[in-house]
């Protein structure tokens, strides 16, 4: 028997096809993708640049317009003490955003910090998403006592604020580190604000995909499933996970968003990323003590994550309307 | 309804436990951490160490050394702090609360009117520029760290335009006493306020435009047009009403978090000595009496303001309160 032309092209084209056709949607990815780029490609820079964004540089020079001028000056006014770092000279490759106050390039330091503020809020998206669907889906589909002790758990999670919770894990966690039997996590390790912002926000997804779960089992091809006596994995795997996936997909661009917003801030208190390796957060803290004097230093950071969280969170819109416009899911609460 | 009461009360009783418990295995129960040590301080000498395992009981079972945190924490109040000598620690957080809710509760003044006037508009105007505008400048404060917007801030305010007549206005950071100085009060909290509330202004804005837009599809809305009511009377009397149900709760734990913690970061960036700012102090301090202090008083006061919400909307909503 042939099939009928005019058949469903399935869930997953119809939502690709709906995505593609949202204009809005598709720019906002472009320029995420245009970041993280622009963010791998740091290591490039920083050679073509010559510069090293860890190595505090106070003696260095470099030449414009045949000037030769000192990274870090000397004030010639009032008491001249201490040193200004260099402003930024907007030319690619020579100080274009200035230094910093160990005379390192915030440029290079900007494109470096990216790639860990990107891969931290990845990283902590996928422990949270591989958790909460764990959770959620043993929770909603056994019911009785392993709901009862998974959704007690979510809610302590839930009920715990966000930085506290963060500064009370980093402050044991981060001070030396941590050695579980024959694991050992370095204290600078980005396993440490992973685990930290991965941990926190499980309650936000497990507690809605555990609803769907609740719902998806009394529905009738589950219980006709169970009926025929599937194994309870195999349903979990092959008829209940499919349909929560729409769900999960649309929570990573939000998710997203919303890490990499708690990153930052955590790297800001200095309970994120360690020095001397950079994330927006923690350049965004380095250029606090200049912020009046070289407030490029605190602006830039700031911009890039103005403008990734902007692009995730109209991306995660488009892709929520594409893949299930009658969700409810909203932005988190950061 | 008595017994929906009684079990959220429970539930909460039980989350609150559990919360102290995760913060006790946190601090002392953490493998291969020495929590004598990290009470102490950096560079502690051997009698600061035995005074700490003492006064904890760390040389006790786990179940001695729970109730014992417990207790110096919410029974007597005499937990003190061993980086500041002899610092007694719940005291000096209860002093700390009026400074957070000072800017907590002028922020949400701020955020509670200009998001109706928002969310109200936006629906109003749906779907033409005015809602994509507003829509899309509340995306924008959404998307802001809130610390970074302060540095922002106060770069204009502080330094960039602080000579111009626009911010000439601005006091130096810091608090001043709302009872030794009224004035004073309001003036160094007018930029915080601002601050904080934009990300939720942009928040509770766009929520609001979606359930108004929402509510609008429903029957009811449709029977008020027929009756021939005007769009605006249809708009806030009816649709605006029932949205405004979600938009309480949603309230109700966002100023809870903020309380307890949430407003942290504004604090640090505008010098407020609230509990937030008391608690990053520590951080750099490394004083793990105030961080556990503050981090159960304000846990408690979220899962508190939490049931509150719950048990307000159990007795306001009748679809609750009979099932």
């Amino acid at each position: 028997m042939t099939k009928p032309e005019n058949v469903s092209r399935g869930p997953w084209a119809t939502a690709l096809n709906r995505l593609s056709h949202d204009r809005t949607a598709l720019v906002a990815l472009a320029v995420f993708v245009l970041i993280v780029v622009a963010c791998l490609s740091a290591p490039i820079y920083a050679h073509l640049a010559g510069v090293d964004p860890f190595k505090s540089t106070l003696d260095a020079t470099i030449t414009i317009d045949g000037v030769q001028k000192p990274v870090m000056e000397v004030p010639t006014t009032g008491l001249a003490l201490g040193y200004t770092p260099i402003g930024p000279t907007w030319r690619l490759g020579t100080y274009f955003l200035g230094a910093d106050n160990q005379g390192r390039d915030v440029m290079a330091r900007l494109l470096y910090g990216g790639m860990n503020s990107i891969l931290i809020a990845g990283a902590a998206t996928l422990f949270t998403l591989v958790f909460a669907t764990v959770f959620g889906l043993l929770a909603g589909f056994f019911g009785g006592v392993v709901d009862m002790v998974i959704s007690r758990i979510l809610d302590v999670l839930w009920a715990f604020p966000v930085y506290l919770l963060a500064i009370s894990l980093s402050i044991v966690l981060l001070t030396q580190g941590i050695s579980i039997g024959p694991w050992t996590i370095d204290s600078s390790s980005l396993m440490l604000p992973i685990f930290i912002i991965g941990v926190i926000y499980i309650p936000y997804v497990a507690r809605p995909v555990r609803g769907q779960v609740m719902s998806l089992r009394q529905s009738d091809f589950v219980m006709a499933a169970i009926g025929l006596g599937a194994p309870s994995g195999r349903i979990l795997w092959k008829d209940i996970l499919p349909n929560v996936s729409t769900t999960l997909i649309v929570f990573i661009p939000i998710m997203m968003a919303l890490n990499m917003l708690t990153e930052s801030a955590l790297s800001f208190l200095s309970i994120g990323v360690q020095p001397p390796d950079a994330s927006w957060g923690t350049i965004i803290q380095d250029g606090q003590g200049l912020l009046y004097t070289r407030p490029a230093v605190a602006l830039a950071p700031g911009f890039m994550i103005v403008i990734s969280v902007l692009s995730l969170n109209v991306f995660g819109d488009g892709l929520r309307d594409a893949l299930d416009p009658r969700s409810k899911i909203k932005l988190g609460r950061g | 309804m008595i017994f929906a009461i009684m079990q959220r009360l429970s539930q909460m009783l039980f989350v609150m436990f559990g919360i102290s418990l995760l913060v006790f295995l946190i601090f002392f129960g953490t493998p291969g951490v020495d929590p004598a040590a990290r009470i102490a301080g950096r560079n502690a000498s051997p009698e600061v160490l035995a005074a700490v395992r003492k006064s904890f009981g760390f040389d006790q079972p786990f179940y001695v050394q729970y109730l014992t945190m417990m207790k110096k924490i919410f029974v007597t109040g005499d937990l003190t702090s061993f980086v500041n000598r002899g610092w007694k620690v719940v005291p000096a957080v209860l002093d700390t609360v009026p400074v957070t809710l000072s800017l907590v509760i002028g922020a949400a003044i701020l955020w509670v009117v200009f998001s109706l006037i928002i969310g109200v508009t936006a629906a109003a105007y749906r779907d033409r520029w005015p809602d994509k505008l507003l829509m899309i400048l509340g995306l924008i404060g959404v998307s802001m760290p809130v610390y970074w917007l302060g540095e922002v801030m106060n770069l204009i305010t502080q330094s960039r335009f602080h000579d111009s007549w626009l911010f000439s206005w601005v006091p130096p950071l810091g608090y001043k006493n709302f009872s030794d100085d009224p004035k004073g009060w309001f003036l160094t909290l007018v930029i915080p306020w601002i601050t904080l509330s934009i990300l939720y202004i942009g928040l509770y804005g766009r929520v609001l435009r979606a359930s108004i837009t929402e509510a609008l599809q429903e029957d009811y809305i449709r029977t008020a047009r027929a009756k021939g009511l005007s769009e605006t009377r249809i708009l806030l009397r009816h649709a605006l009403r029932t949205s405004l149900i979600a938009f309480v709760t949603l309230f109700g734990l966002d100023f809870g978090a903020l309380v307890g913690g949430s407003a942290l970061l504004t604090e640090v960036v505008f010098g407020l000595q609230g509990v937030g700012k008391l608690t990053f102090d520590a951080l750099q301090n490394l004083d793990l009496p105030v961080i556990m202090t503050t981090v159960l008083y304000a846990s408690f006061f979220v899962v508190l303001a939490n049931a509150v919400v719950d048990v307000i909307y159990i007795l306001l909503d009748p679809r609750v309160r009979t099932s």
